[in-house]
C-alpha cells in the first residue's frame, strides 16, 4: 500500500500536526465527558434505595394529547379539599384557573370566599379584604418556618411545580401518593414518620393523605384514591405546564409546516445536484500499464 | 407546455409577480394551515378541553 491508495482518511493525511491533535482531544474530551455525565446520571438511579415507580398510562401522554381537564377539575377539588391543608400553590392565581378548570364566576366566587392581607390604607395599617381574580392561592402558613413548626421538622413543599421537579414527574407523585404501606420488618420509624417505598429513604413526614371516599366529587366520579391521585397528579401537570396543550398544538401545526418545507428542500436538493448525479467520469488509467 | 413552464411565465418570470403570488398564498396557506390543525386536534382530543365540558358549568 502506498500513500497513494484511495483512502477515506486522505483529508486528513493533509492536516497539520497541531491540527489533528486538537481534533483528536476534542473527541476524546467531548466522548469522555458524556460518558462521565451518563455514568454519574446512572448511578444516582442505582444508588436510589426508593422503589421504582410504574409508568402509568396518562392519558396526556401521546405527543398531540390535550389534559383531560374534567380530570383537571376534579384535581382542583381534591388540592383544595386535601393537599391545601399543609402544601402551598404560591405561584398560581385564581385568574389562571377560569377556562382551564373553572368558570369565571366560580373562579370568582371562590377567590370571594377568602380573606387576603392587602394594604397600607391611608392609615398605614394592613387590612383583610375578599380575594379576587388577581390574588394568588393564600398558602397555609406564612413561611417556611411555620410549616416546619407545623410538621415536626418536615417542610411541605410547593405543589406548583412539583411535577417537573421530581425525577418521574407525575409517575413517582402518584406512586407516592397511593403507596403508603406498614414499614417491613427491621425499619425503625420516628416519632410522626410514615412508611412509603416509593420515598427516597422510606421514612416520610407525610401521613397518607388520600382514602377511599376522602373527599365527594360533584360530577359523581366515584372518588376511589387512586381515582383522587390520578386527578390531583394531573391538575399538578397541568399547574407546572399551563401551556401544556398549547404546545402540543403548536406542534401539530410546526411538523405540518416543516413537511411543507421539506418537500421544497427535498425538491432543490434533486435539482442542485442533478449535474452530479447524471455525469459519467471516463477514467483511462494508462500510466499504470505504460511499459 | 409543462406545468413548471406555465408557473415559470406566469408566476416566476416577474418579480413583481411573484412577490403577490407569495403573499396572496401565504395568506390563504396559513388560514388552512390553522383551521385544519386545529380541527384535527379537537377532533383527537375530544370530550377533553375545557370548551367541551364548560358547557356544564355555566
Amino acid at each position: 500500500m502506498t500513500s497513494s491508495t484511495f483512502s477515506f482518511f486522505k483529508a486528513a493525511s493533509r492536516w497539520s500536526k497541531n491540527h489533528k491533535f486538537f481534533l483528536t482531544s476534542f473527541g476524546v474530551l467531548a466522548g469522555g465527558g458524556s460518558s462521565i455525565i451518563y455514568a454519574l446520571e446512572q448511578s444516582i438511579h442505582a444508588s436510589n434505595d426508593a422503589a421504582h415507580v410504574a409508568k402509568q398510562k396518562w392519558n396526556h401522554n401521546g405527543w398531540f394529547d390535550t389534559l383531560d381537564h374534567a380530570s383537571v377539575r376534579r384535581g382542583w377539588e381534591v388540592y383544595k379539599n386535601v393537599c391545601a391543608a399543609c402544601h402551598s400553590v404560591e405561584y398560581l392565581a385564581y385568574r389562571e384557573l377560569v377556562g382551564v378548570c373553572l368558570t369565571e364566576n366560580e373562579a370568582k366566587a371562590e377567590a370571594a370566599e377568602q380573606m387576603i392581607e392587602d394594604g397600607p390604607d391611608e392609615t398605614g395599617a394592613m387590612f383583610k379584604r375578599p380575594g379576587k381574580l388577581s390574588d394568588l392561592i393564600p398558602k397555609p402558613y406564612p413561611n417556611e418556618e411555620a410549616a416546619r413548626y407545623a410538621n415536626n421538622g418536615a417542610y411541605p413543599p410547593d405543589l406548583t411545580y412539583i411535577t417537573q421537579a421530581r425525577i418521574d414527574g407525575e409517575n413517582y407523585i402518584f406512586s407516592l401518593l397511593t403507596g403508603y404501606m406498614d414499614p417491613p420488618a427491621g425499619v425503625v420509624l420516628a416519632e410522626n414518620q410514615h412508611f412509603n417505598p416509593y420515598f427516597p429513604g422510606g421514612a416520610i413526614g407525610m401521613a397518607q393523605a388520600l382514602y377511599d371516599e376522602i373527599i365527594e366529587y360533584e360530577d359523581g366520579t366515584p372518588a376511589t384514591q387512586s381515582q383522587c391521585a390520578k386527578d390531583v397528579v394531573t391538575f399538578l401537570k397541568w399547574c407546572a405546564e399551563p401551556e401544556h396543550d398549547t404546545r402540543k398544538l403548536f406542534a401539530m401545526k410546526a411538523f405540518t409546516i416543516l413537511g411543507v418545507l421539506n418537500l421544497v428542500v427535498w425538491y432543490l436538493h434533486r435539482h442542485y445536484w442533478s449535474v452530479m448525479k447524471t455525469r459519467k467520469i471516463f477514467q483511462s488509467p494508462k500510466s499504470l500499464f505504460k511499459k | 407546455m409543462s406545468i413548471v413552464n406555465v408557473l415559470y411565465k406566469t408566476v416566476l418570470k416577474r418579480p413583481s409577480r411573484f412577490f403577490v403570488v407569495v403573499a396572496v398564498t401565504s395568506l390563504f396557506f396559513e388560514r388552512t394551515v390553522d383551521i385544519g390543525i386545529e380541527s384535527l386536534y379537537d377532533r383527537i382530543n375530544r370530550g377533553k378541553q375545557w370548551k367541551d365540558i364548560s358547557s356544564k358549568y355555566e
